[in-house]
């Protein structure tokens, strides 16, 4: 109890309770990552269960009554009649996962290399940055597009459907670590100059401990500013990849997958395909976005 | 001024050569380009002979030398899905992409340097809130999101453009053009918003910005002193200041909207070189998939230089030499 208190009158509590934006982006990440989790209990029916499928629901616009089957759907229905606000739901779920994922990859790599580079310097340092440089002037969508080509390459045809997932945050992961290594490096440096880093050296701790355990907190603040706008970046990236065909396979559709499909029904006046899932998916990178803004405001006093 | 250029020529055949490498290892590793060439029937022996004579058996670094020589030369292989030279695959649709590109490129600078001004002078106008709340929805909207949105509008809603392809072009012998057709500039409409939005705002939330902490300096408040007029004040002295990170970013974005052509590219079948890049991802058309790396690298790696370049033109304290006081 007395911690809770203590997090409610913290400075971050404080600049949320009173920043409208911020209160408002975080109900809708969070409500939509809830709705995600719990996809199979909240949403209508299971979209891709062949048995929860009637083809003569096919094309119902959304909150009217089909004219042969009479159901109704708050969103409409696809194609194959599926019910939209489910595959949202699904889709989401995916998208999340591989944001999420992708995220937490980038992130353990971009701060592994960066605490490398800073605490071993010489050329390994060197190395990393370099690295980190001629990745850093390529837009990070070119170089997940070009991973996620090589890595199909060496995977043979047969098992390319399933281990897309998998390669998809793999590609995502590797476009976005530089900017961890980068912060986390620059962080380090200035943290090793700090007296209780000499005072650790000079009582003889080990130095893979002083970095986790005394250097590693102390950066986590700026990483996290950079995870949180990552993530938005990851669901953007991964919503991309699959509109553009090279994402998850069509039977696990993300929200990317799902505009792809409702593109094709655009011309011929069915537009809720299209138009549903498109707003999901800018409502969760908006919503994801402004809270990264906001924590950047908070966490950077310099900014004030 | 000499040395500084030899030295970032240098540096930029550094990173082609590193580049080539990555190119030429993907070509040559990632599977194996015999199985690609062949049929099922073809013997082991006959396989033996063509990896001979392709010159598989060879030393790597020899490899390599023959690899980036014959890209010098414009020879990147033969594409395994279209059984066509991938130089002159790139090269039939290289100018479809640059027309594009340069063309929301320069629309982007032109309106973000316009509404980056407009909205640092009148920083409390509804026109100025307006065009920012905009800009940020334009910026976190996804650039494919962005173009099916217009398509949805502006092609089926409205049909008063159309929403795929390039229209009628116009053969030029060495470069098909769409830009002197009506369709051809009707179907460029839509891409070119889709791909130069992005960077409008970018450059437009910077020449605000950097208009907003130029305007503060004593020198501006000086000249207004001398009691010159506003437009003077404001162009002559503000904007070209705030002029060499905007030139910086625009000149890398310009990279970044080639590298963003892939999506428009796609999302509107625009027959260019990016489309065919998605394909050959696809369908792991690796001669494709390597020669558009190198391409893009060197599109990159020539924008930088230029934009280094630019520098000594527009800042002049570049161009005196560093005195020791100053490094």
């Amino acid at each position: 109890m007395n911690r809770l208190a203590r997090l409610w009158d913290s400075d971050i509590a404080w600049s949320f309770r009173h920043s409208p934006v911020a209160i408002v982006a975080a109900v809708v990440a969070v409500g939509m990552i809830f709705a995600a989790i719990f996809a199979p209990w909240i949403a209508p029916s299971d979209p891709f269960h062949p048995a929860s499928l009637n083809l003569m629901d096919g094309f119902t616009p959304p909150g009217t009554p089909n004219a042969f089957t009479g159901n109704t759907f708050l969103l409409g229905t696809d194609d194959q009649g599926r019910d939209i606000l489910s595959t949202i739901l699904y889709g989401a779920r995916i998208s999340l996962f591989v944001g999420f994922a992708s995220v937490i990859f980038a992130m353990v790599l971009g701060i592994s290399l960066g605490l490398l580079a800073a605490w071993k310097g010489g050329w390994v340092g060197t190395l990393v940055m370099r690295i980190a440089d001629v990745q850093l002037s390529f837009p990070s969508i070119l170089i997940a597009l070009l991973i996620f080509g090589v890595a199909r390459g060496f995977i043979p045809p047969g098992q390319r459907e399933q281990a897309a997932i998998w390669v998809l945050i793999l590609s995502i992961g590797l476009s976005e670590w530089v900017q961890y290594a980068r912060v986390v490096r620059g962080a380090t440096m200035v943290e090793m100059g700090r007296e209780y880093v000499q005072a650790a050296k000079v009582i003889g701790v080990h130095p893979v401990r002083i970095v986790l355990q005394h250097i590693l907190p102390n950066v986590m603040g700026p990483v996290l500013v950079i995870a949180t706008i990552g993530l938005a970046l990851a669901i953007i990236a991964e919503a991309t990849l699959s509109f553009l065909g090279v994402g998850v396979p069509p039977t696990q559709p993300s929200l990317g997958t799902l505009i792809r499909i409702g593109q094709q029904f655009l011309f011929s006046g069915e537009w809720w395909i299209l138009f549903f899932p498109a707003m999901a998916l800018l409502a969760l990178a908006l919503s994801v976005n402004l809270l990264g803004d906001w924590l950047r405001d908070v966490l950077n006093p310099r900014l004030r | 001024m000499l040395a500084f250029i030899l030295r970032r020529i240098a540096q930029s055949v550094v990173v082609m050569l590193v580049v080539a490498l990555i190119s030429f290892t993907l070509f040559r590793f990632v599977g194996d380009p015999v199985a690609s060439i062949v049929g099922q029937e073809t013997s082991v022996a006959d396989r033996e002979a063509l990896r001979e004579r392709l010159g598989l058996n060879d030393p790597v670094l020899v490899q390599f030398a023959g690899y980036v020589s014959r890209a010098l030369q414009g020879d990147f292989g033969i594409s395994y899905r279209l059984q066509q030279p991938v130089g002159e695959l790139i090269l039939s649709r290289l100018p479809a992409t640059l027309e594009l590109a340069l063309i929301s490129g320069f629309f982007a600078f032109v309106f973000g340097v316009a509404f980056g001004v407009y909205t640092a002078l009148n920083r409390r106008g509804w026109l100025s809130n307006t065009i920012m709340t905009v800009s940020l929805i334009g910026v976190s909207l996804p650039t494919f999101l962005i173009g099916v949105l217009l398509i949805w509008v502006f092609a089926v809603e409205l049909q008063w453009l159309p929403s795929f392809g390039r229209g009628e072009v116009v053969d030029l012998g060495w470069w098909r053009t769409g830009l002197l057709t009506p369709s051809g500039r009707a179907s460029l409409i839509l891409p070119a918003i889709t791909l130069g939005l992005y960077q409008m705002t970018l450059i437009m939330r910077l020449v605000r910005a950097e208009m907003l902490e130029v305007l503060r300096a004593d020198y501006i408040k000086f000249a207004r002193a001398r009691g010159l007029s506003n437009r003077v004040v404001h162009f002559g002295h503000a904007l070209k200041n705030t002029l060499v990170p905007v030139i910086t970013i625009t000149g890398l974005q310009l990279g970044s909207i080639i590298a963003f052509s892939i999506i428009t590219e796609t999302v509107f079948q625009w027959p260019g070189v990016g489309a065919l890049f998605i394909q050959s991802v696809q369908f792991v058309d690796v001669p494709v998939m390597a020669a558009y790396l190198m391409l893009i690298a060197l599109v990159f790696v020539i924008i930088n230089l230029i934009v280094d370049l630019l520098y000594f033109a527009v800042d002049p304290r570049l161009r005196v030499e560093r005195t020791p006081a100053r490094a």
